[in-house]
């Protein structure tokens, strides 16, 4: 087998060793269901409450305030869906922003269609929401202002703590979807006045399948999935153990090593952004310079498209993304880059690319030089570039 | 999700490029949807056509469907051209993935606007030839929620 570079790690990344190890025995050893009153389930009670005050821990949570759901989508779901109900006497309007997670949007999108009112928050070219909007925005009858913490494919970071205290000055609920940020920036409930907080297990090397959502103690949110008494009556299902298990785990190991690992991705991703924008010509950084992402970097290539640079990035061996209309079987690019105000034409052109823990220096290396290649070709058979070579020679 | 035959094509594209002074040249698509199409041909006095080339912004399957359009139209005559249609240019690539059969209208299209150039150029009529759409109006899927 050739290269391989996996460089997609905001879609998913590798289980740790150290994750896996601490997962394996719950599988056929001790498989109990920590519901049950025989001293075998306690053995699986105990774990799920080491993998709570581990998952609390990174965020400065009350272990009491976690709950294990099954992905990050699920918490958007139960975030949002739940206050619309549980504050449906207090009013009817959502503020959130046009960058979310479609785990957020089409969330908020289904509440509309139950009648109730959504206001979408701009952003600037960088993907920042402005706080001026954000106050004028809030209404007596506002119930929740649901705001990412870091954007899934520019990178780009709210400034979380301001919204905590806009939110917590008006006495709005504030949730955040944190799936991207949970364990790779600091993050403390507390300090930033976050209420309900969204995270997923295998965004920082934990089990797929494996999410919680964080609720401050007092916020009125009601069961999201009926049928049993686990997670103090909110969501019912029997616990998935070895996930919760890895959750934890990995979230202790994230936390531990946050500190050191952006500094070296950070170190790696400002090469690789020095690069691709030194020696490929019509490029740009998508979100902001300074307030993204450790492990993100998101450029567009003019005159060429998302899909088709994937294709042969994939054939030298190296795997990313791209918020193009054609990867998603969509007509339109991704929102976010048109949020951010790109025309269609260059959105089309979006590469994101998302280091790991394990990433080097050489690879990053030999994808700019594959990278050089690749949008040249691409651009070789480009009628835009064409256009615009023609135009600029008359 | 792409067929062997597309992935060759997209891979070794045939037919890359422009052509000084063509006897026809259609562009079709716009950059909003992400695929652009231009194909140049070279076309006898006979109305054959004896050269193809093709430009492409776009997926893997816009390429693909390029590469093919153009071989399959070389050595016609401008008629014969037109019974290439995008469903035999989705044959010839062993089939397209659902979301990607618009990438073989668009071809259909460019072969059809180059042709058009040609016969405008020329002041012919092209028997069953229709002016060609700018662009190819493509419905959005409605969202499930």
């Amino acid at each position: 087998m050739g290269k391989f570079i996996y460089l997609d790690n905001a879609a998913t990344t590798r289980v740790s060793q150290g994750v896996l190890d601490e997962m394996m025995p719950y599988f056929c050893g001790t498989y109990s269901n920590p519901s049950a009153m025989y001293r075998f389930a306690g053995e699986s009670q105990t774990a799920v409450d080491t993998a709570r005050e581990r998952a609390a821990a990174v965020i400065g949570a009350k272990p009491e305030e976690i709950y294990f759901t099954g992905s990050g989508s699920e918490s958007d779901n139960w975030a949002i869906k739940a206050a619309a109900e549980a504050y449906a006497s207090k009013g009817r309007h959502i503020i959130t922003s046009k960058i979310e997670h479609h785990a957020v949007l089409h969330t908020c999108g289904y509440l509309q269609k139950q009648g109730l009112e959504v206001t979408y928050l701009d952003v600037d070219a960088a993907g920042k929401i402005s706080l001026g909007e954000l106050k004028a925005a809030i209404r007596p009858d506002t119930i929740l202002i649901s705001i990412m913490a870091a954007n899934n494919e520019i990178g780009t970071l709210q400034p979380v703590a301001e919204i905590g205290k806009i939110a917590r000055n008006a006495g709005v609920p504030f949730h955040t979807d944190a799936v991207q940020a949970y364990g790779h920036i600091p993050i403390d409930v507390e300090e930033m006045g976050i209420d309900m907080l969204s995270a997923s297990g295998h965004k920082l090397n934990g089990p797929k399948g494996a999410g919680i959502l964080y609720i401050r103690k007092g916020i009125k949110i009601r069961s999201f999935i009926h049928g049993g008494a686990q997670e103090r009556g909110r969501r019912a299902g029997t616990l998935n153990v070895p996930g919760i298990v890895g959750f934890g785990k990995a979230a202790q190991l994230a936390g531990g090593t946050m500190e050191l690992r952006a500094a070296a991705q950070i170190k790696l991703r400002d090469h690789l952004i020095g690069r691709v924008l030194a020696e490929i010509p019509y490029s740009r950084l998508n979100g902001d310079g300074a307030d993204r992402l450790p492990n993100n970097a998101s450029f567009c290539f003019r005159f060429i498209e998302g899909e088709s640079m994937l294709i042969l990035l994939d054939q030298s061996g190296i795997c990313a993304s791209s918020g193009s209309a054609c990867t998603s079987g969509a007509l339109d690019p991704s929102h976010v880059l048109l949020a951010i105000g790109l025309p269609h034409e260059i959105a089309h052109g979006s590469l994101r690319i998302t280091l790991s823990e394990e990433t080097t220096l050489e690879e990053i290396d030999y994808v700019v030089d594959e990278l050089k290649k690749i949008v040249e070709r691409l651009r070789g058979m480009s009628p835009l570039y064409e256009d615009f070579v023609k135009k600029g020679n008359q | 999700m792409y067929s062997e035959k597309v992935m060759e094509h997209f891979n070794n594209p045939r037919n890359v490029g422009e052509l000084e002074n063509p006897s026809g040249v259609g562009t079709v698509g716009n950059a909003k949807c992400g695929d652009i199409m231009r194909i140049y041909f070279d076309i006898d006095d006979q109305g054959v056509i004896r050269d193809a080339k093709f430009k492409t912004f776009g997926c893997g399957a816009a390429v693909a469907t390029s590469s093919m359009a153009t071989e399959l139209v070389k050595g016609k005559t401008v008629q014969q051209a037109l019974s290439v249609t995008n469903k035999a240019v989705m044959e010839a690539l062993d089939g397209l993935p659902p979301v990607k059969v618009h990438c073989s209208l668009l071809a259909e299209e460019a072969i059809h606007a180059a042709l058009w150039d040609y016969a405008q150029k020329n002041g012919i009529v092209i028997e069953g030839l229709k002016k060609p759409v700018e662009d190819i109006e493509e419905k959005a899927q409605e969202e499930e929620y």
